[in-house]
């Protein structure tokens, strides 16, 4: 049974709950990183004693492996930690590029006469249409692979349906009749695009841009999966399941680990989005 | 409804067109020459002008995209700088079991997708909705190439029940015809699986949402003071109304199902048009990623055309809005 709004928003969205706490926890832990993590990610001792050793073991040297250690005998949860920082702002940043992009492709689009909106929202359907991966693919192998060309890359290829969703509001905006009452009062247009605008941009974008972050995570992690993202030594959700291909039978919790975090995060993303998409449309 | 659809078709090919001309920029663009990579790090300078005139890469640019565009047009795609074989009977090899993965799996996802929505939009804020609610965030969640290997572990390694890679077994050749289908079933089950499952989270994520949205609708009011019975309600009036967006969404989710493909092939060594790319893509085999891209951009439109169809064909209103 759907709550009346003012229980609603007394009352704590569970969803709201677990996103924000899975979230938390993933952002203090890539912040905190060297603080949580017992060793360097990519620190290596004696490879044969170390390597595979299981979820819970404590080595020759007596460091404790709270998720195990992977083929060069590197601990897992100090890897996972520190790729928390890569996963967690590559995504960030790739969306940041997208919002950037997208609001602007939008607005203009919104605001512009026929030729130049026209132009703006084809491309806007051309870039919809292109296989996302296919790109990212291409992108990644042409050019060496970087953290930044993955940021770039994502960014480049995500922003359309912020675009749309803001092209959309600037023209139901502009159809009401508030608008050309403000315009009558000799608002100007930036006025009207900070006051009247943006504040109704704002969430839809938020909801996007959070649906982005979780699909912008997995994307990069499965460029650095398949090689072509975030460059070994330096760990990555991605290329740590990569690494963990190889050894799934004897040590299946180095392909798990980094597995399981990526869902979790990328569930936390989800959940936040959708809570905000509700609260928006009960408040319409 | 034929000269919209037609309009589409049109578009369609401007997007494909757009796409072969964007990848020929991109990789005439980066760095690394096809040359250079076929004849390895000994070759001479010499050997390396002579085959890049050999390839027809000593000519300017848009000689070489008119010539080939005009080649591309006329259904002769070369032969891949790595192999030397026919780009057409590469793609022609790969394209079936990418057709036959991606069609399974789209079926698969979109039967149990709108299974789990409508059954949550029946038993709204129940412990079931809520429960499916998870399964299909954690879905939605679950990236293919993570899935695939878990999914290896479990039904290979532990319960030693499928094979792990490739279309076919070893011996699938010395098989009678009854083993042989058998056999590709059995290869089939864990790509599609995977790619099944991390399809059915969002689909069953967008039913309910639509189911949602059609639930306050008067002529649902209006079907039940009929004295209609609950289920076809549901199904008869609620679902078919619903039915609009989730066609739609079918159209707009085929690059992404495309892009789990790529992913699948990968993990699974499945012999599709994704795994022709990713080792184009990584040998810079020039006429193979431009082919191999096309062939995607053109099983994208094309299926963004069916479904636009088919919205045609679930709602009157837009049939109607377009006869003459």
């Amino acid at each position: 049974m759907p709550m009346p709004p003012e229980a609603m928003r007394r009352a704590a969205d569970p969803r709201v709950v677990a996103g924000a706490v899975l979230l938390g926890v993933a952002v203090l832990v890539a912040a905190l990183a060297p603080v949580v993590a017992p060793v360097h990610p990519a620190a290596q001792h004696d490879v044969v004693a170390t390597r595979f050793l299981r979820p819970f073991a404590t080595d020759v040297h007596g460091v404790f492996h709270l998720l195990g250690t992977d083929r060069l005998g590197r601990d897992v949860w100090s890897r996972l930690a520190y790729g928390a920082r890569v996963s967690l702002g590559v995504g960030a940043l790739a969306v940041l590029l997208s919002v950037l992009i997208g609001v602007g492709v939008g607005t203009v689009a919104g605001l512009a006469r026929r030729p130049i909106a026209t132009l703006l929202l084809g491309i806007t359907d051309f870039a919809l249409a292109l296989p996302r991966v296919v790109l990212l693919l291409l992108l990644a192998a042409l050019w060496s692979p970087s953290m930044a060309l993955v940021i770039l890359v994502l960014g480049a290829t995500g922003w359309m349906t912020i675009a749309r969703l803001v092209h959309a509001e600037v023209r139901a905006l502009l159809a009401r009749p508030f608008v050309e009452a403000a315009l009558a009062l000799g608002a100007t247009p930036r006025r009207l695009l900070l006051r009247h605008l943006v504040p109704n941009v704002v969430t839809p974008v938020i909801v996007a841009a959070a649906l982005g972050v979780g699909n912008a995570i997995l994307l990069e992690a499965g460029l650095s999966f398949l090689g072509m993202g975030v460059q070994p030594p330096a760990p990555s959700w991605g290329n740590m399941i990569a690494s963990g291909r190889d050894a799934l039978v004897n040590a299946p919790w180095v392909a798990a680990a980094p597995g399981v975090a990526l869902v979790l995060v990328v569930i936390a993303c989800t959940l936040l989005g959708d809570a905000l998409q509700e609260r928006l449309g009960a408040a319409r | 409804m034929l000269r919209p659809l037609a309009a589409r078709a049109l578009a369609g090919l401007a997007v494909v067109w757009g796409v072969v001309t964007l990848v020929f920029i991109l990789l005439r663009a980066a760095p690394g020459d096809p040359a250079v990579l076929l004849l390895g790090p000994a070759a001479t300078a010499e050997q390396i002008v002579e085959q890049r005139r050999a390839l027809g890469l000593d000519r300017p640019p848009a000689v070489q995209y008119a010539a080939w565009l005009g080649r591309f047009a006329r259904g002769d795609w070369g032969a891949s700088i790595a192999t030397g074989r026919p780009v057409r009977a590469m793609l022609g090899d790969a394209w079936p079991a990418t057709a036959r993965l991606v069609a399974l799996s789209l079926a698969l996802s979109y039967a149990l997708g709108l299974a789990l929505g409508v059954l949550q939009a029946a038993r709204r804020g129940s412990r079931t909705d809520t429960a499916v609610s998870i399964l299909s965030v954690t879905l939605f969640a679950l990236p293919a190439y993570w899935l695939g290997l878990m999914l290896v572990l479990l039904f290979t390694y532990e319960l030693r029940l499928l094979p792990a890679f490739g279309a076919a077994g070893l011996d699938a050749e010395f098989l009678p015809p009854p083993g042989r289908l058998a056999d590709a079933l059995r290869h089939l089950v864990l790509p599609a699986a995977t790619l099944t499952l991390i399809g059915l989270g969002g689909i069953a994520r967008f039913v309910r949402g639509a189911m949602t949205d059609v639930a306050g609708s008067l002529f649902l009011t209006v079907a039940r003071a009929k004295g209609l019975a609950t289920r076809t309600v549901l199904l008869r009036h609620a679902l078919r109304n619903a039915l609009v967006p989730v066609l739609t969404l079918l159209g707009l989710s085929l690059p992404a199902l495309f892009s789990g493909a790529v992913f699948v092939e990968a993990i699974f060594a499945w012999p599709g048009v994704g795994r022709v790319l990713v080792e184009a893509v990584l040998a810079r085999d020039y006429p193979v990623v431009l082919a191999a891209t096309a062939v995607s951009a053109v099983l994208v439109v094309a299926g963004g055309l069916v479904a636009d169809a088919l919205v045609a064909w679930a709602d009157p209103r837009v049939r109607d809005a377009h006869a003459p």
